[in-house]
């Protein structure tokens, strides 16, 4: 359901640490509703992107407004509206996974009613009815992954991003994973997501691949591989990436 | 607040799930007031004790007799030269040797006025406490006995003589000491601990992008924490009452204000520590090297400051738990009140605020 709604909208967004240039002059706008790949190397300036954008680190020069709401002035709104999934696995392991929902809704102030209902829902749907009770560190890496994207869109934010979020998955969860990204899209949610799996590159609407901080290119996988004249993600990767004079 | 309780809640979730720590926090201060109680309380009963009688008269012989007769003393007798004498204290079966002098019963009879040595071992204070204390009861009781038909009253004075410690430093101080101990222990290295986790496990990083501020972030994981260290005090307090019958002299109320101060301070370390680490072996190992072991160095339990060089004198200021190991001996054993107490209040008070400032300046640094 992509829209001409402008979630996310960058303007030669910066970062520098002393000489380094983290993020070089990036620009780019995401629609409400889309699935926008973040890809590059480690250490080509994603994450330092993606910090920007969450309100977590502010700029050094450029602009940006994340859900019309600005990344200098607007942190708490920002933080309001997006949801956040990393890499890392992150809820807690020693909580079950009621407790873990009834948490995360609760930090971001979800109504009692609100919390119900929604746990209900997802414990439904994720078929975690017998696991409710169960202690998150039990449950297998899939199953968590797909339990920590669910509470990441509890609070529906209009925007959530997720840092590698299938690090470590089967091919098949990783499948289920992704038929959950589309559900939420389909509901209005704008995915933005970084991804070393480029199979999952081609699933995304829209893709950018960063190089040396800079956004090297913007488009749909399929314009992608004709522009490079190459038959898959792999390959457009792969010639970008190799020009590359940074990695980690 | 809805979310700040949500996210205490949690916290409570995390210590009371995790049974290392819950027996960390609960079993350490109460062995440790256990251990610590056992030897001051360590009753004397049959110790052994050796009679060098050089006397063998008439009156050392009721004394001895009298001695043996009590439940707390085993006699040998022997006669010894003094360097015999230390080299039996040495092999620590002895624990006092008490010496008649040769013309015990004469000096009675004549001077009215005999002198008795009593020789402890005082490596280990309590119990040569106890000992001089329990002989020197027998003695009074045995001159009492002889001097009720008496007009002009015998004397037998027992001088005392405590080996290797003369000035008793320490004895009384552990329950204060264990306070600080623990207070330590559980504010600073738990709280230390549990944040960094949440950096280690990743979930730092969503808590951030949450909309819960990260400044109750830090105050929301330290609540439990002064809940679960003034359950420790009313523990340790409820042990050292009927456990060790050593009473709060003082105001009971001023003791767990000042506690409470105590374990913020502690909080603010743990928080400050927890910032500039990202691990939690660092964070453990500073506060186990950085925390701990200057509190059992410097705040005066184990070892007597006035005591150590002038420099570790003006270090040991530097060490909140020395502050607060003066306040709590001086409300339970001395029974002051806080006028008497105002100074070091305000000292824990001025570092308390000022830990709690550069936390919070290096925590925004830390943000950006």
């Amino acid at each position: 359901m992509v829209s001409e709604e402008k979630v996310i909208v960058c303007d030669k967004l910066t970062k520098r640490f002393g000489d380094f240039i983290a993020t070089n002059e990036i620009t780019f706008e995401v629609n409400k509703g889309e699935i926008f790949g973040f890809l590059g190397a480690n250490g080509a300036g994603k994450t330092t992107a993606m910090r920007m954008l969450c309100g977590l680190s502010s700029p050094t020069s450029g602009n940006a407004t994340i859900a019309g709401f600005d990344v200098y002035r607007q942190t708490e709104d920002i933080k309001r509206n997006i949801g956040y999934m990393s890499q890392k696995f992150s809820l807690y392991e020693n909580l079950t996974v009621l407790e873990n929902i009834e948490f995360f809704g609760g930090i971001y102030g979800l109504s009692d009613q609100q919390l119900k209902t929604k746990t209900a829902e997802l414990v439904d749907r994720l078929g975690l009815k017998s696991e409710a009770k169960k202690l998150v560190g039990s449950l297998p890496l899939g199953w968590k992954q797909k339990l920590s994207f669910s509470v990441a869109v509890l609070h529906e934010p209009k925007i959530v991003f997720l840092d590698e979020p299938t690090g470590g998955v089967d091919p098949v969860t990783r499948r289920q994973f992704w038929d959950m990204i589309y559900e939420a899209a389909e509901r209005g949610i704008t995915v933005f997501v970084t991804t070393h799996y480029m199979d999952e590159a081609e699933y995304c609407n829209r893709i950018s691949i960063m190089v040396d901080g800079k956004m090297e290119v913007l488009d749909t996988p399929a314009n992608l591989k004709n522009t490079f004249n190459v038959g898959s993600m792999d390959e457009v990767f792969y010639q970008l990436a190799r020009g590359a004079k940074r990695a980690d | 607040m809805k979310q700040f309780i949500a996210f205490v809640r949690k916290e409570f979730y995390h210590v009371l799930r995790d049974r290392r720590t819950l027996l960390i926090l609960f079993g350490m201060p109460i062995v440790q007031i256990l251990l610590f109680g056992f030897a001051l309380t360590n009753e004397v009963k049959d110790s052994k004790i050796l009679v060098v009688d050089y006397a063998k008269d008439h009156a050392s012989g009721q004394l001895i007799a009298k001695i043996g007769a009590s439940r707390y003393f085993k006699i040998q007798k022997a006669s010894l030269t003094r360097q015999e004498i230390l080299s039996t204290f040495q092999q620590g079966e002895i624990k006092a040797v008490v010496v008649f002098p040769g013309n015990f019963n004469e000096n009675l009879l004549h001077a009215n006025k005999a002198q008795i040595q009593v020789i402890t071992d005082a490596t280990d204070i309590n119990t040569a406490n106890m000992v001089t204390n329990y002989l020197s009861s027998i003695i009074l009781d045995y001159q009492n006995q002889m001097n009720e038909n008496l007009a002009i009253p015998y004397q037998i004075i027992p001088e005392t003589r405590m080996l290797y410690n003369p000035q008793l430093k320490g004895a009384h101080g552990f329950v204060p000491g264990v306070m600080a101990l623990v207070l330590m222990l559980v504010s600073v290295m738990m709280t230390a601990i549990s944040i960094v986790r949440e950096k280690e496990m990743g979930t730092m990083e969503i808590l951030l992008v949450s909309p819960f501020k990260p400044v109750l972030v830090i105050f929301a994981k330290a609540i439990p924490y002064l809940i679960l260290s003034l359950i420790n005090v009313v523990a340790i307090l409820l042990l050292s009452v009927f456990v060790l019958d050593l009473p709060v002299k003082g105001s009971v109320l001023l003791l767990f204000a000042e506690s409470t101060l105590f374990i913020i301070t502690c909080l603010t370390l743990g928080i400050f520590i927890s910032i500039k680490t990202d691990s939690q072996q660092v964070a453990m190992l500073i506060s186990l090297m950085g925390m701990l072991l200057p509190t059992m160095m410097f705040s005066g339990f184990l070892f007597p400051i006035e005591n150590m060089p002038v420099p570790l004198q003006v270090i040991s200021n530097l060490i909140p738990s020395k502050w607060f190991y003066i306040i709590v001996k001086s409300i339970m054993i001395k029974g002051l009140g806080i006028a008497a107490l105002w100074k070091e209040t305000l000292i824990l008070l001025g570092m308390t605020a000022f830990l709690l400032v550069i936390s919070l300046k290096s925590f925004k640094i830390r943000l950006q």
